[in-house]
This record gives structure tokens, sequence and C-alpha cells, in this order.
């Protein structure tokens, strides 16, 4: 079957309530669904509203819902996404929508500081050097998942954060058990008492939505569980409040 | 905006899905499996009378499938305790496969012994 | 409460499969009420196993019952809490009613 020398792209447009808009646009080769949505907002509708940075994948920023799946854009041939010619284009998915393709990323961002996903150590720029061995065995777990740049695909595809609004995600809860196999992290005991909960690592049902779409092969739902038994276990020994 | 099924069309939502469905559908079984265990309480009788009814075709086959829907229940909640108690392995992803597999062949045994 | 549904899953796994290869020896050949109470009346041992196994299932499939109905229809609050609770209470009395029945 010839490939159509054109693509047919759907496109949202509008906040939560909108709708999708059709566009037409040149197939090249190698093109990318940025390179598509960068065409229409350059040659067809300079009013569509879409984010990008690098471009190159690294950064995370181009994060889009494409035929029902968040991906990052940049990082998506058409030629992989274009059934029949057609694409759909939307915002990430469980967050608000600022205006066409933009979405408002500051409740994932606020989870993250909820399940204390910062970094707090207890020495200063006078002491020495904290010496962890690479192949240790919290350092590996917590190099699996450490890669991480916050691109919200892996949030958008969870079902639990569309069904329990105060969910606090696979990003956050991912980053808070990075820290939590840091040998040089002191929060930890407050860490784990903020991830457990209905809130937190228990509400994850193993959908494994979050590990399907990881752009970094990040399996947060491999973290998560790593939660869930540090939180079992210090629940049994009496060092959480937890339910 | 939610997402649809599109983003949720993988293995391990599948097996979500079928252990969600079959806990509802046996919470909604087991009152009643209950309820007719607790007629032997007026005699020997009352509960033959309701094994006799249950002798029908249609009936065994609600069987076969209560059996499975356990079953399944049973193999994919094993499958879940896997995954969060033991330390994550790669050969974790074809815990599903034989989850699917025991529960089928579960089913099975039942529907040729019952028939 | 996401480890008591654990615990209680783990109790109704070995009572799950006991109980399903029970059941599929005994349907061989047909199933009679005799047949049945004649084997169970007055077995207290397993009267024991099957209280246990009633007792697991009034913890287990509450809180499960829980979650469905909070995700699906985002039901939240003391309002649930009592609709999980009655469900818990309903199965206690009437699976504690059907050991009575079958095996005392």
């Amino acid at each position: 079957m010839a490939v159509s020398p054109t693509l047919k792209v759907s496109v949202w447009r509008g906040t939560e309530s909108g709708r999708f808009q059709s566009f037409e646009v040149p197939r090249l080769e190698s093109q990318t669904v940025l390179d598509v949505i960068t065409y229409i907002q350059r040659t067809l509708d300079p009013m569509l509203a879409y984010r990008f940075a690098c471009r190159v994948g690294m950064c995370g920023s181009c994060a889009m819902t494409v035929n029902g799946r968040a991906r990052w854009t940049c990082r998506t041939h058409v030629d992989k996404v274009a059934e029949d010619g057609r694409i759909e284009i939307a915002p990430l998915n469980n967050l608000p929508v600022v205006r066409d393709l933009v979405t408002d990323m500051s409740g994932f961002f606020d989870k993250w500081a909820k399940a204390r996903g910062q970094f707090r150590g207890a020495t200063t720029r006078k002491d020495d050097f904290a010496r962890v061995p690479p192949a240790s065995p919290a350092r590996r777990l917590a190099d699996a998942a450490i890669e991480c740049i916050g691109c919200g695909v892996c949030y958008s595809s969870c079902d639990v954060v569309a069904w329990r609004p105060d969910y606090l995600g696979p990003a956050a809860l991912n980053r808070a058990w990075t820290l939590l196999n840091d040998v040089r992290d002191t929060d930890n005991r407050a860490r784990l008492a903020a991830v457990a909960g209905d809130a937190g690592c228990h509400a994850c049902h193993t959908h494994m939505s979050c590990t399907e779409r990881c752009p970094k092969q990040i399996s947060p739902t491999a973290s998560i569980a790593g939660l869930k038994r540090a939180a079992a276990l210090a629940a049994l020994r009496g060092e959480l409040s937890d339910d | 905006m939610k997402s649809d099924f599109r983003a949720r069309n993988h293995p391990a939502y599948w097996a979500f899905l079928v252990h969600r469905v079959s806990g509802v559908m046996l919470s909604l079984f087991i009152p009643l499996h209950f309820w007719a265990l607790g007629q032997a309480l007026h005699g020997e009788a009352r509960l033959e009378s309701f094994l006799r009814w249950s002798d029908q075709p249609l009936v065994k086959f609600a069987e076969t499938a209560l059996v499975l829907l356990l079953a399944a229940h049973l193999t994919g909640g094993l499958r879940l305790l896997a995954l969060e108690f033991l330390a994550w392995r790669d050969w974790h992803k074809s815990l599903l496969a034989l989850a699917a597999g025991v529960a089928l062949a579960a089913g099975l045994a039942f529907l040729l012994n019952v028939v | 409460m996401w480890t008591a549904q654990r615990i209680s899953a783990a109790v109704l796994a070995v009572c799950v499969i006991v109980h399903l290869v029970t059941v599929i020896y005994a349907v061989r050949n047909g199933l009679s009420a005799a047949e049945i109470l004649g084997r169970t009346r007055g077995s207290l041992g397993w009267a024991a196993f099957y209280a246990l196994f009633v007792l697991a299932v009034t913890v287990h499939a509450p809180i499960g019952l829980r979650n469905f109905l909070s995700e699906t229809f985002s039901w939240r609050g003391s309002g649930l809490n009592i609709a999980v609770m009655a469900i818990a209470l309903t199965l206690a009395m009437w699976g504690f009613r059907a050991v009575y029945a079958v095996f005392i």
C-alpha cells in the first residue's frame, strides 16, 4: 500500500472542554510527531500552544498523548504511530489543561514534594565526600530508578492517578524510593511515613502502565513495590504512624 | 483529561481487570453460597432439594464459571503477592502467563469432574 | 488495611486451594446432601478450618470492595466505610451460620 504524501492530524484545541481540530500536514521521511506539531504552529495556525525544549529526547518537555498513549513527541517517529496516515494529538492526561497541548504540571511537582522527593543530607562542604560503592545493593536499587527527569508520562498513564486525586503517583513515589536507598540521606523515616498509606504506595494496583510507557525504561512499579515492602516492615516494627 | 482504553491495552492491566472483575463477582456470589449452605439448618431435605435444582446444565455451567473466577482471583492474587513481597526479578513478567495457566487448569478440572 | 488485606490473602490462598481440591474431589459421581452432611456433620477439625476461612473472607472481601467502590464511583468518607462494615457483618453472620449448619 502506497504511503500517502500527507498526514491527517487531529489536534486538541481549547482547555478541558474543547475539540479536536483537523490539519493536513505533508509527510516527510524520518518525521517526528514534534515536527508535525511545529509545522502546524508555524505554517497553519500560529495560535496553537505547545511545549518543547531540547527536541532530542533529553528534557521530557514535549510529552503529549499521541493516539491515546503518553509519549515524548520528539522521540516518536510518525511511521511508528500513524495508522492509515492519521495521528491524534492531545495534552497529557490527568493534568489540568492550560490551553491546547499545554498542561499545568504544578500538581505533579507538588506531589513530588509531598512524597518528600528532595534529598536531605547531614554533611556540609567542609566534610569529606561520601563514599558509596556503586555495586552495593542499595545503590543498585537507587540507580535502577534514578534517571527520571520528571516528564510526567508515567503520571499521565496511571489509572490510579485518574481514580484517586490525592494519589502521589508513580514519579513521586519512584523518586522517594531512590532516596530511601540513598545511604547519605537522613530524612527516610519521615519519607516512609509520607509515602505509606492510602494516598501513597499502597494505592498502586500494579497496572504497570507507568513501566510500559516510561521513555527512560524505569519501572516505577518495581520502586513502588519496594516502598510497599519497606512500609509494611516499618509498620510491623512500629516505626511508622501507618493506617 | 482522562486516558482511554488505548493507554491500558497491555498484559499487566488485563491481569488487574481480571482480578478486579473476578473479585467483585465472587463478592456477589459468596453470600449466596453461604445462604445455600445455611439451608442445611432446616434439615437435610432442604439442602438436597437445592442440590437437585443445581443439577441443571446451566447451573453446572455457572458453577464452572465460578470455579474459574475463584481460581483466576487466587492465581492473580498470588502473582501480586509475589510482585509486592519478593525483590523484583525479570522472570516476574512470566508470572502472568503462569497464573492464567493454573487458573484455567483448575477450571477444567472442575468441569471434567462435575459433568 | 493494606497489610490486613495481604495477610488475609495469604490465609485465603491456603484455604481456597484446600477448598478447590475438596470440591473437585467431592463432585465426582454426583453430589447429594446426604453425602456431604454425612462427611461434614460433627467434624470439628473441618469446622475450625472453615471458620477460619469465613473469617479471612470477612476481612478480605470488604477491603477489596472498598477499593473498587471508591475508585469506580469516587465514593469516599464515612458513608463508604459504613457500607463496607455492613457487608463485612453480613458475610460474617451468614458465613458462620453456614459453618454451623454444615458441621455442627
